[in-house]
């Protein structure tokens, strides 16, 4: 057992508004110069929808993760021959127009604008040329269109339902949208790290966050082909490639990220999870459908006597040990088990986990009539009372999942490699808790029922309690458990701290006049 | 006149590599050290993928085996000229070579137009790109011109210039033999020279820094900031209680 620690994130998909506070957080710190201005670390995509650059988790068009080959893996578009053959002309980079042309106003044209008889102006134009341009694409332009032939009808992962299937998803009447923040993944197998001829992007051993030195980047590209997740930039103007860096300043100074900090929906979750390295292999090369099983597998009990005598015995601080119980992201995805990877069959390890959203497929539980449902509504508590809305009979409930009206089928291929059974097993606990609660507040459920709804699920009444409290009540301390970096330590590796004692605080920044 | 022709030839056949390489060797080595953030190929296939192949493949291919003719013609001329020894041996490396130099001339041009006429790549242009192609174009022009007015270019390299230029590594330059041969061939000589000089200034300072270590390293890199074995001192007591920083 090789243990190492990992900063690890956890996003509820069904609180998610969709707001984008946090990519502009992050544009604000990070990516808001020459050259990155397209550079989205963090977006916000709606599903179904082709996202950004445009259909990235078509792996047939950009080539990026992992690929299975007998029993091993290999990188899809790069890797050692791949990427040296192709290092002057890689056929399987993505270019500007995928993602978008950055542009913006010429705002001066309406301030300086002389007296005319109609209104002056902003034409855009483009920020790498500077000249005038038709905007063709944004970095969210399939903002909340689920349903349109360009953008929701496109999505790569429709490729899992039938065309019949997939005509009843966009039917007016059934169509549902959800929202997919994504940012780097951090990965365990990280497949930019793979393919970098320079070695410029490592992973920090400390804390999981994987960094693109740029003083040794040469712009050879290719963790752009390789990030399945399309996560690594490149700079057209420096010549280098970028990268979230999980703001590793703020991190180091026990600050959540900005894109979390700023978080509207309070979505987003942060914590240390202790992982065994020497199964990093192994969890990478298993077949398609073990691949969530064996990635979830090498994340380790931090509560375990053995697992923390090993941890310690690694380096790993008390104080990361003492995070890594405490932290959210290992109780949704191990101790609740509520929480999956995207894309596994990617093949990276990525460990950026999501609870896939309930909402969406349950917001109509029944094909039932619906038509006078808006003159039952009562006018002032907002709420049915015939039932309608919420059936919370188990057998129907268990049964709408199966006939959710958006399709298991697509969420499997986001969050469970094609697997409806895994997403199902997380989308039925989710439905339980919310059954629990309802026994508490509304008090319609009786507790056999309730507490057999739980049973089902594998969940106690304490277990949805928690639950419920992390997910809906959770304090930034709790959503947030950040490891102190022990920078005092890690400076004492670096430099003897004696030469510099005295020189930091008030001192004379010249001799003094005599001499002294 | 013939007082001014020889101070030019001085010049060019043994002033200029002493600069160059001092040049190129002092500001390389300045470079990476100093503004190693500048050492990159400055890819500009982000902007434009499509043109770019019609002109950097055939361009870095042809120039990959070029350099590395030469520069077996410099290191091994016994070998060479033995190999040439035998007609046929002797027709097909100066064919290949020819083939490989229209190549380059060919993916010179299209880099050259690519990087003149389009609006984002005129963007990511700098002076020292534009120089830089000139004087490469310029470069394989004269080059195709020797290898075919002037033929058994391989040979009579491996005989006449590779002792020349080993006099100019061993510091005692003689240019005798050389400062007679035909004047594009000294152009050819001096550019290359030229070419030299200019790497450390120019995009061209990638061609130092190939990504060879790729081949032997392991795929994933984990560093540790500090040691994180030695660091955990027993004799230090740390909080065990939830840290106090957020
Ligand atoms: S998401 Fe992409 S960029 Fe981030 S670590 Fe994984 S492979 Fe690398
Ligand atoms: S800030 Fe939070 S709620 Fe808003 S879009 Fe981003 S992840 Fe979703």
């Amino acid at each position: 057992m090789n243990v190492r620690s990992q900063v690890s994130m956890m996003f509820h998909l069904d609180k998610c508004i969709g707001c984008h506070t946090c990519s502009i957080a992050c544009k604000n710190i990070w990516t808001d110069r020459k050259g990155a201005e397209y550079q989205w670390w963090n977006n916000v995509e709606t599903k179904p929808g082709t996202g950004y650059p445009t259909k990235w988790e078509d792996q047939e068009i950009y080539k990026g993760g992992w690929e299975k080959k007998g029993r091993r893996i290999d990188l899809k578009g790069a890797g050692k021959r791949k990427g040296l053959v192709n290092i002057f002309h890689n056929p399987n980079l993505p270019v500007i127009d995928d993602y978008y042309e950055p542009f913006t106003y010429k705002y001066l044209d309406l301030v300086e604008s002389p007296a005319r008889s109609d209104q002056p102006t902003a034409r855009p134009i483009s920020l790498i040329t500077g000249k005038p341009i038709d905007i063709k694409m944004g970095p969210n332009w399939d903002d909340d269109l689920s349903g349109t032939p360009d953008f929701a009808r496109k999505d790569p992962n429709l490729k899992a339902l039938s065309p019949a299937e997939q005509e009843a998803m966009f039917q007016l009447e059934r169509m549902a949208f959800f929202y997919l923040p994504r940012i780097c993944n951090h990965c365990l197998n990280p497949a930019c790290v793979a393919s970098c001829p320079s070695g410029a992007i490592y992973k920090r051993g400390e804390d999981g966050v994987v960094l693109i030195n740029q003083e040794v980047c040469r712009a050879w590209r290719m963790c752009v082909t390789a990030c399945p997740y399309k996560k690594s930039y490149y700079n057209w103007h420096t010549g280098k490639s970028e990268k979230c860096i999980l703001c590793y300043p703020r991190i180091e100074s026990g600050m959540a990220p900005a894109c979390m900090h700023s978080c509207v929906g309070r979505i987003r979750y942060l914590g240390v999870v202790l992982y065994d390295a020497d199964r990093i292999e192994y969890a990478a090369s298993v077949d398609e459908e073990d691949l969530i099983q064996a990635q979830l597998d090498m994340i380790l009990d931090p509560n375990d006597p053995k697992v923390i005598k090993a941890a310690k015995e690694n380096g790993i601080a008390d104080s990361t040990i003492r995070a890594a119980q405490d932290s959210p992201t290992y109780k949704f995805v191990k101790e609740w088990g509520l929480a999956l990877p995207l894309h596994a069959e990617f093949r990276t390890l990525p460990m950026l986990f999501y609870v896939p959203p309930l909402l969406p497929v349950m917001a109509s539980l029944s094909e039932k009539d619906q038509s006078g449902q808006s003159e039952k509504l009562d006018p002032i508590s907002k709420f049915w009372d015939d039932g309608w809305l919420y059936d919370t009979s188990t057998e129907e409930l268990w049964g709408s999942i199966d006939k959710a009206r958006f399709p298991l089928e697509y969420m499997a291929s986001m969050f469970g490699a094609g697997d409806t059974e895994i997403v199902k097993d997380k989308l039925k606990k989710l439905m339980a808790v919310r059954i629990h609660r309802r026994r508490v507040t509304v008090g319609d459920i009786d507790d056999k029922k309730a507490d057999q709804v739980l049973a089902d699920v594998g969940l106690t009444a304490k277990m949805a309690e928690d639950i419920y409290y992390l997910t809906s009540l959770a304090k930034f301390d709790d959503r947030f458990v950040i490891p102190a970096a022990h920078r005092e330590q890690a400076i004492e590796m670096l430099e003897f701290t004696g030469d510099e004692r005295g020189s930091s605080g008030f001192g004379f920044k010249e001799k003094p006049a005599r001499g002294l | 006149m013939e007082g001014l022709l020889n101070a030019l030839n001085n010049f060019l056949l043994i002033g200029l590599p002493y600069i160059a390489i001092v040049v190129f060797l002092v500001g390389s080595i300045h470079r990476y050290r100093v503004t190693k953030f500048k050492f990159s190929s400055l890819s500009s296939q982000f902007l434009e993928g499509k043109k770019l192949f019609w002109g950097s493949v055939p361009f870095h291919w042809g120039m990959l085996v070029l350099f590395f003719g030469h520069l077996s013609a410099f290191l091994i001329p016994r070998s060479v000229l033995l190999w040439n020894s035998h007609p046929v041996r002797l027709i097909v490396i100066e064919v290949s070579a020819f083939i490989f130099a229209i190549a380059v001339l060919i993916g010179l041009i299209n880099l050259f137009v690519r990087r003149t006429s389009n609006d984002r790549i005129r963007v990511v242009t700098n002076k020292m790109d534009i120089i830089i192609e000139v004087i490469l174009i310029l470069q394989v022009i004269t080059g195709i011109w020797i290898a075919y007015n002037f033929r058994w270019g391989s040979s009579w390299f491996a005989s006449v210039l590779t002792p020349y230029l080993w006099s100019i590594f061993k510091l005692q330059p003689d240019i005798a033999a050389v400062s007679a041969l035909p004047w594009v061939i000294r152009l050819h000589i001096a550019g290359a020279y030229v070419i030299v000089l200019l790497i450390p200034f120019s995009r061209l300072v990638h061609f130092l820094v190939p990504p060879i270590n790729y081949f032997w390293r392991p795929y994933q890199l984990v560093y540790w900031n500090w040691g994180r074995k030695q660091v955990r001192n027993p004799g230090i007591p740390w909080s065990i209680k939830r840290p106090k920083n957020n």
